[in-house]
């Protein structure tokens, strides 16, 4: 099927029938309500102001995506939302276009891990314990409760692949979340996780898209589930649903716009760049999509409700733990191929 | 001469185009799928110096000359190369990412000799050099080997540590094989039902086939997912028939999965033993019934013979289809009901490991060529019987 539809592409590009050259700006984010919220506060008002038509697309990650794009020189992408391990790996093999910080003028504006010479971030989201109070009997309260299938009984959903999935079992084990990149350096370590995961392995749905989780949660497939905290809450609020979460033991990682290298766009993506790094912009965004934005300046324009949803109010941040790129950025492919073969054990 | 040659000058020619869509559409992309599996190509392009200064190492302690050859290829080596190499290495070994990150911002700051060891102390470790070395040649069996859970070692060919894509395989074929065999189950009768009405209720029944086909598998895979979901359609049903206290789980589980692929596969088989049946003389049945064979007899020795050829060309297409399903096990299965494309995908999509992408689909065009071939002289034998 897959071969018919390259065919049938390949025959219309012979044909020129093929997207022409001239084209829209493309923004490729998440999808979804998220992406939803950022056309409205993002990019329509950019269009508004420049002029420049955007052309929208979403995606669920994958380096190779990107990848093949660049090497193949077929970019009909400009500007992409990626998460930061993705952002560390293409910078480092240049594929991104280094971004104008002297143009764009607030580096310095930027939380740690926030601005990079390769990538503006956008939002800092979490993977947080969350639960439809609706239809849970009691409070889970923090990963433990994940595994307790004695006194919540039913489906628990993580996200499908080792990242996030190693940390949250090793907490759930009793790590404290400071030293879990340390356990999880050993061998041992990952034999923890692996044997943790085992427990509530046949209780596991593994969802692949922020979308899905909230389905899965929204239909009670799932009980509870690690889910990104501003859809939720965002799903909450505008679909009026009792979905709770807790931000203890949350993960947590920034998202970063990025600029694939050798767009024929590429003045027009950095202007897009520049626009969605400004703080009266990005500070916009935390009321519609209750993410922190890792801005200081528009985390200071917001108002005191909207900062107490987020995950970087003090009272929120307590036992947090950042998602460090680099173990994940050296770690992925064994990590990764030893989750898989772990998940297709039956 | 030329002139005698020209008819066959001719023939030639009306099959150029279709030698031609052969060339573009099947044969060059099976060679660039060969290709990518088997080079590795990565490594000696990023590291031309090390690559000459590595030779006739002892594969102990690096030496003072390797440590500088590699300095000078980070320092000539364009970025994309250099990164291409080091997620190809990293693949290998953990850690190569954050080691070269590391050196390459320590080797651009000056322009003279860098002290490696002095500044990250795993590049003490022979481990890290001896990947380099491994990866050097520019054609490898790893990512063969690797896609049937083999790996090399010191002393040939040996198992590798995780087994999984032989497991996923076996899963694929056998998944396939249960869709097949539940597909010629439902779509024998079918075609049968469908040969005894006529007028509007074979229309009907015509539709209720060709309907599900037109439609979008992703549609279709949207729909199960709310008839299978808990406390959904069949689910309820299965409940009450079976006076079960507890909701039947369907969704995410292997039985789901195989509901499904064989919905969507069915019309191949009922269209394909339809049409063997529709041509078969009328007065066969009733022939054998005065003869005074009963029904059950008069389809075992009649009918099902002759629908044999619909049943096994409907199951060669409905076995082969099923090989490369991706999308119905993503949304409807559990972690262990994906099947070999949810794998070619992962190494593709999310990890850039395009050889070992490459591998994976080679050996499954391989198995599907050979069950082919079984096909082949199966079918012969048979219409020489």
């Amino acid at each position: 099927m897959t071969f018919r539809g390259l065919a049938l592409g390949a025959v219309v590009l012979a044909l020129g029938l093929g997207p022409a050259a001239a084209r829209d700006l493309t923004v490729v984010g998440w999808g979804g309500a998220g992406q939803a919220a950022q056309a409205d506060i993002l990019f329509a008002p950019f269009t508004a102001q420049t002029g420049l038509a955007l052309q929208q697309e979403s995606w669920g990650g994958g380096y190779g995506i990107i990848k093949a794009k660049v090497d193949t020189g077929d970019i009909n992408w400009d500007v992409v939302q990626v998460e930061a391990d993705e952002l560390e790996l293409g910078c480092a093999d240049g594929i991104y276009e280094p971004l104008d910080w002297d143009a764009i003028g607030t580096r310095d504006q930027f939380a740690e891990g926030g601005a990079s010479d390769c990538g503006s971030g956008t939002l800092t989201w979490a993977f947080a314990l969350s639960w439809d109070a609706d239809k849970l009997e009691g409070t889970p309260t923090s990963w433990a409760d994940l595994w307790d299938t004695e006194r919540f009984p039913g489906k628990r959903g993580l996200r499908k692949g080792a990242k996030g999935s190693l940390e949250i079992a090793l907490m759930a084990d009793g790590v404290p979340a400071a030293e879990v990149y340390e356990v999880l350096a050993t061998p041992e370590g990952v034999d923890r996780a692996f044997a943790k995961l085992d427990e509530i392995k046949s209780d596991v749905v593994w969802w692949e898209s922020g979308a899905q989780v909230l389905q899965l949660l929204g239909a009670g497939e799932v009980v509870m589930t690690a889910a990104y905290d501003g859809r939720l809450k965002m799903a909450a609020r505008d679909e009026k649903r009792d979905f709770r979460l807790t931000f203890n033991q949350a993960l947590y990682a920034t998202d970063s716009w990025v600029i694939l290298k050798g767009t024929p766009m590429k003045e027009e993506a950095m202007q897009l760049v520049s626009y969605m790094s400004q703080p009266e912009n990005l500070s916009k965004m935390p009321a519609v999509l209750p993410y922190g934005v890792p801005n200081t300046e528009a985390m200071a324009m917001l108002t005191p409700a909207a900062a107490s949803e987020l995950l970087t109010a003090p009272e929120n941040f307590g036992s947090a733990l950042a998602i460090d790129t680099w173990f994940w950025v050296d770690n992925i492919e064994a990590l990764s191929a030893r989750f898989n073969a772990w998940l297709a054990q039956s | 001469m030329i002139a005698r040659h020209l008819p066959d000058l001719k023939a030639a020619a009306l099959v150029l185009p279709l030698v031609a869509f052969l060339a573009v559409f099947f044969l060059w992309p099976l060679a660039s799928i060969f290709t990518t599996a088997v080079s590795d190509t990565e490594v000696s392009r990023a590291f031309p110096e090390l690559g000459r200064a590595i030779d006739g190492w002892d594969g102990q302690a690096p030496t003072p000359a390797m440590q500088q050859a590699l300095v000078a290829d980070i320092r000539t080596t364009p970025q994309a190369t250099m990164g291409d190499a080091v997620r190809r290495l990293n693949s290998q070994t953990s850690g190569f990412r954050s080691l070269f990150g590391r050196t390459q911002q320590a080797v651009a700051r000056g322009t003279g000799p860098v002290d490696l060891v002095a500044l990250d102390g795993r590049w003490a470790d022979p481990l890290y050099w001896n990947t380099i070395r491994s990866a050097l040649p520019p054609y490898t069996p790893r990512f063969l080997l690797s896609a049937l859970d083999l790996q090399q070692g010191a002393e040939g060919i040996e198992v590798a540590g995780q087994s999984v894509h032989v497991q996923i395989f076996l899963r694929t074929l056998g998944i396939s094989a249960l869709v097949t065999g539940l597909c010629a189950l439902i779509g024998v009768p079918f075609a049968m039902l469908m040969l005894a009405t006529t007028g509007w209720v074979r229309n009907v029944l015509m539709a209720s086939v060709l309907l599900p086909m037109w439609t979008s598998v992703l549609v279709r895979c949207t729909a199960w997912l709310i008839i299978l979901q808990n406390d959904g359609v069949l689910s309820r049903i299965l409940q009450t028939l079976g006076g079960l206290r507890e909701a039947v789980p369907l969704l995410f589980t292997r039985s789901g999965v195989i509901i499904a692929m064989t919905h969507v596969m069915l019309p191949f088989m009922i269209l394909s033993i339809y049409s063997v049946l529709i041509a078969m003389p009328k007065n066969l049945m009733p022939a054998a019934a005065s003869m005074g064979a009963n029904p059950i007899a008069a389809f075992r020795t009649v009918l099902l013979p002759l629908a044999l050829p619909g049943i096994v060309s409907g199951g060669l297409l409905v076995f082969m289809t099923s090989l490369g399903f991706y999308i119905l096990p993503a949304l409807l299965g559990g972690g262990n009901d994906q099947l070999i494309s949810s794998f070619v995908a992962e190494y593709a999509i999310r990890q850039a490991n395009w050889p070992l992408a490459s591998a994976l689909g080679l050996i499954l065009l391989i198995v599907t060529v050979v069950i082919f071939a079984l096909y082949q002289r199966l079918s012969t034998r048979m219409a020489g019987a």
